[in-house]
């Protein structure tokens, strides 16, 4: 094969890919439930023709499901605009908030599908970074991707957030036996391609049963 | 043609729609909201088909699907997707999924999917005592 990606833009498409895809797996559902909904009406109306009186508390009823439906679409559709606009610019200032609140809203589901839940503990402040925003968040995506499969029993990852001298420190606690064989090495090739773009470090501790990575404020500066 | 029917899905909204829009085209519904409550309906009782989400919380479609066939090998299991992949069709299929079909499904076609079921499990009930019988 001719043209082969370098493993960074490989591991970016394949993030977006992966996300991508569970965005519109749960448009489907969404559309799945509008979808019934609208059949049950016209079940509902083919009885009325035949006599049968309709309930208008169900039908009340039915207009909630589908108003909470599009809701739904529409936070999912908001998430999924943010995370096409976050190749907009290689290197930009943000808030890691932000990208670490979007970064748990896509990764929703693939928590409860390994029925992992994960606990946030940001700061409240902004925490301003100058960085590149996809690949902060493909490093991130890779973390927790590997946090929920290392879960311990209760199946629950701390997010924490830290700020150091001259960055901040992004912690997934509360994860199983670190110790032993796990599934795949962290950090790998790739994950050092990625923090060296992102002068970043990662770190992955079996004493505290937690993977840390520090994060330059400023990925330009020295 | 009545079948008894199970439907697991974790959106309740749409599982409950669902179940009442089959049972109103006569078949016996029950429902689960997950696959691990499925598994314990089948291991207590017969169903002649299950209409199952492949992505649930715990526990995915593929090992739902074969703990269900190693329970009752002879229920036919239908795998309701969002998206999936042409090659997780054909494994779902290998692994003895009757059918694999999209969100949202065509109800016609459903209901037309869980007669074809309960057929095929006739057929396969009637495999099985005639291998007896030999």
């Amino acid at each position: 094969m001719r043209a082969k990606l370098e493993p960074v833009n490989e591991t970016g498409l394949q993030f977006f890919g992966q996300m991508t895809a569970s965005i519109s797996h749960e448009i489907k559902n969404v559309l799945a439930i509008i979808n019934e909904n609208a059949g049950l009406l016209e079940d509902l109306a083919l009885m009325a023709d035949r006599g049968a009186a309709i309930e208008t508390q169900r039908l009340k009823k039915m207009s909630m499901t589908v108003m909470k439906q599009v809701s739904r679409a529409d936070a999912i559709v908001k998430n999924m605009n943010r995370l096409a606009h976050s190749v907009d610019d290689s290197v930009k200032t943000i808030d890691l908030n932000d990208i670490l609140e979007l970064l748990l809203a896509l990764s929703n589901r693939f928590a409860s599908t390994r029925g992992v839940a994960v606990q946030p503990k940001l700061k409240q402040d902004p925490v301003k970074l100058r960085t590149s925003p996809f690949l902060l968040m493909n490093l991130l995506w890779i973390c927790l991707d590997f946090a929920m499969d290392v879960a311990g029993e209760d199946k629950i990852v701390e997010l924490v957030t830290q700020k150091t001298e001259g960055g901040i420190e992004v912690f997934f606690k509360h994860l199983g036996d670190l110790s032993g064989d796990l599934l795949r090495p962290l950090p790998a090739e790739l994950e050092n391609g990625l923090c060296e773009l992102l002068r970043a470090e990662l770190e992955v501790s079996a004493g505290n049963q937690e993977i840390v990575v520090r994060i330059a404020e400023d990925i330009d500066r020295d | 043609m009545s079948a008894k029917v199970l439907i697991v899905d974790d959106e309740k909204d749409f599982l409950d729609i669902i179940a009442e829009r089959i049972s109103a085209r006569g078949m016996d519904v029950s429902t689960a909201t997950s696959a691990e409550d499925a598994l314990n309906m089948v291991a207590k009782e017969s169903f002649d088909v299950v209409i199952m989400d492949f992505m649930m919380p715990a526990l995915d479609g593929f090992k739902a699907l074969k703990l269900m066939k190693a329970e009752q090998p002879e229920v036919q299991i239908i795998l309701l997707t969002g998206n999936v992949p042409e090659e997780k069709r054909i494994e779902a299929k290998v692994l003895g999924a009757l059918d694999v079909i999209g969100k949202p499904p065509d109800l016609k076609k459903l209901i037309e999917k869980i007669k074809k079921a309960k057929r095929a499990k006739r057929n396969a009930r009637g495999e099985k005592r005639g291998r007896k019988k030999k």
